[in-house]
């Protein structure tokens, strides 16, 4: 019992290493990435613009249902107006990067593990080698760059369409003020808010990406291997983006 | 060649509305506006002997039209005073040296600002210029205090006709007081 206690840390002490080094590795090859500019361009078009009628119709819908509620909840207290705040900091601090990287874990994740994880299994990765072509160079740092780039992005689009679709319940249907919607979101959403948003989606973009490749990378080479590698992936970078939001606005507070 | 110009186009929207996301989050949503560089300013500071829960950041106004905010709240450890430094926009700068400044509460329960009364001189304030007359927060919990201490000095009178003018009159003086 005990014994396989000891096991499965060790196990997972040595999973996280090779995650970690496996990561300074890509880390290592970017400059080399960012030459080939573009494998890396079709990769922002893998991850992020094949991504963005779910970002946008999500982050409508949230931003709407924020409406809602913001505005049932406000109501009590006769502050109505407020709605333009308590939506806008919701979003840009907490709903935009989160909620876009659970979906972009989903929608772009899955598709460059098990991307990857075919690649395995069909020797393409063996195959790259024996012609002396680095599969991670040319292959899995495109794909990570790209993710790394889309994220921010995708919660930045997120958050602006999710405003709207506050705007849309609050203004246009509950009749809230649209001057004291806007001049109340402007006087008390700060610069450092914003940040907040941004430094959480860019870590939350190499989270995502890194959990992907790795995972595709080292898939076991066969059918199942790829299934299981694509669950691991939405699975680990779901409790990543919580483990690291709550970290990150511990630091920001 | 068909296939990779789509690509590009796929791409180039993406990225194009992602910034442009970017810079209407940064732009629209914050008070900073397009506020490139810095606007001709001058500074003004006050000294007050309690600025509450004034913040750096709080509009400085005169007649209800916002003129500067506050960039920096220090300390005078020798008058044992808040030191209170102002960003006045340029085009604000027929402001009478014998102004005033006072700290006012927005709404009931909002944030504090400056309100900025004008004097009758017919010289005006310049870059690095106190105001001199200036009066402090007003401290909700000092006015209960000083009401209940009032009470509390005289129970007999406290339910009494007599007692009613009482109240306000010893909440006035801490709410208008005025240090030169």
């Amino acid at each position: 019992m005990i014994e396989e206690l000891w096991e499965s840390t060790i196990e997972s002490l040595v999973g996280l290493g090779s995650v970690v080094r496996f990561l300074l590795r890509l880390v290592a090859e970017v400059p080399r990435g960012l030459m080939r500019i573009d494998l890396v361009a079709q990769q922002i078009y893998n991850a992020g613009a094949l991504s963005l009628v779910i970002i946008m119709l999500s982050g409508l819908f949230v931003g709407m249902v924020l409406g809602l509620q913001g505005f049932e909840l406000l109501q009590r207290f006769g502050s109505e107006e407020a709605l333009g705040t308590a939506a806008a900091i919701g979003l840009v601090k907490e709903l935009g990067p989160v909620i876009t990287a659970l979906l972009f874990a989903g929608r772009a994740g899955t598709a460059l593990a098990s991307e990857l994880g075919l690649m395995r299994a069909t020797d393409q990765l063996s195959a790259m080698e024996m012609m002396a072509v680095d599969p991670i160079r040319r292959v899995v740092v495109p794909r990570f760059l790209g993710g790394v780039i889309a994220m921010p992005l995708l919660a930045a689009i997120f958050s602006v369409i999710g405003i709207y679709g506050a705007q849309l319940i609050g203004v246009q249907i509950m009749r809230v003020d649209a001057g004291s919607f806007w001049s109340q979101m402007r006087a008390s959403v700060g610069l450092s808010d914003i940040n907040e948003g941004i430094v959480k989606s860019c870590i939350f973009g190499v989270a995502c990406s890194l959990i992907a490749v790795y995972e595709g990378y080292y898939a076991t080479p066969t059918a199942e291997g790829v299934g299981r590698a694509t669950t691991r992936t939405v699975v680990t970078s779901a409790v990543v983006i919580l483990f690291f939001d709550y970290l990150i606005t511990a630091a920001f507070l | 060649m068909r296939k990779s110009r789509t690509l590009n186009l796929g791409t180039g929207t993406f990225v194009l509305l992602g910034f442009a996301a970017l810079f209407f989050l940064t732009t629209q949503t914050t008070s900073r506006g397009l506020s490139f560089g810095s606007k001709p300013h001058y500074d003004l500071t006050a000294k007050f002997d309690n600025v509450g829960d004034l913040k750096v950041g709080a509009p400085v106004s005169m007649s209800g039209v916002e003129m500067g905010r506050v960039t920096k709240i220090g300390f005078d450890s020798k008058e044992y005073k808040a030191v209170v430094t102002m960003r006045m926009d340029e085009r604000y700068n027929q402001i009478p040296t014998d102004s005033d400044a006072s700290i006012y509460t927005q709404g009931l329960l909002g944030g504090k600002f400056i309100g900025l009364t004008a004097g009758g001189a017919d010289t005006y304030l310049k870059d690095k210029d106190q105001i001199d007359f200036t009066q402090s927060a007003f401290v909700l919990e000092n006015l209960i205090g000083q009401v209940l201490a009032n009470i509390a000095k005289n129970p007999s009178q406290s339910d009494s006709a007599k007692s009613a003018p009482d109240t306000p009159a010893a909440a006035a003086p801490k709410a208008t007081e005025k240090k030169q």
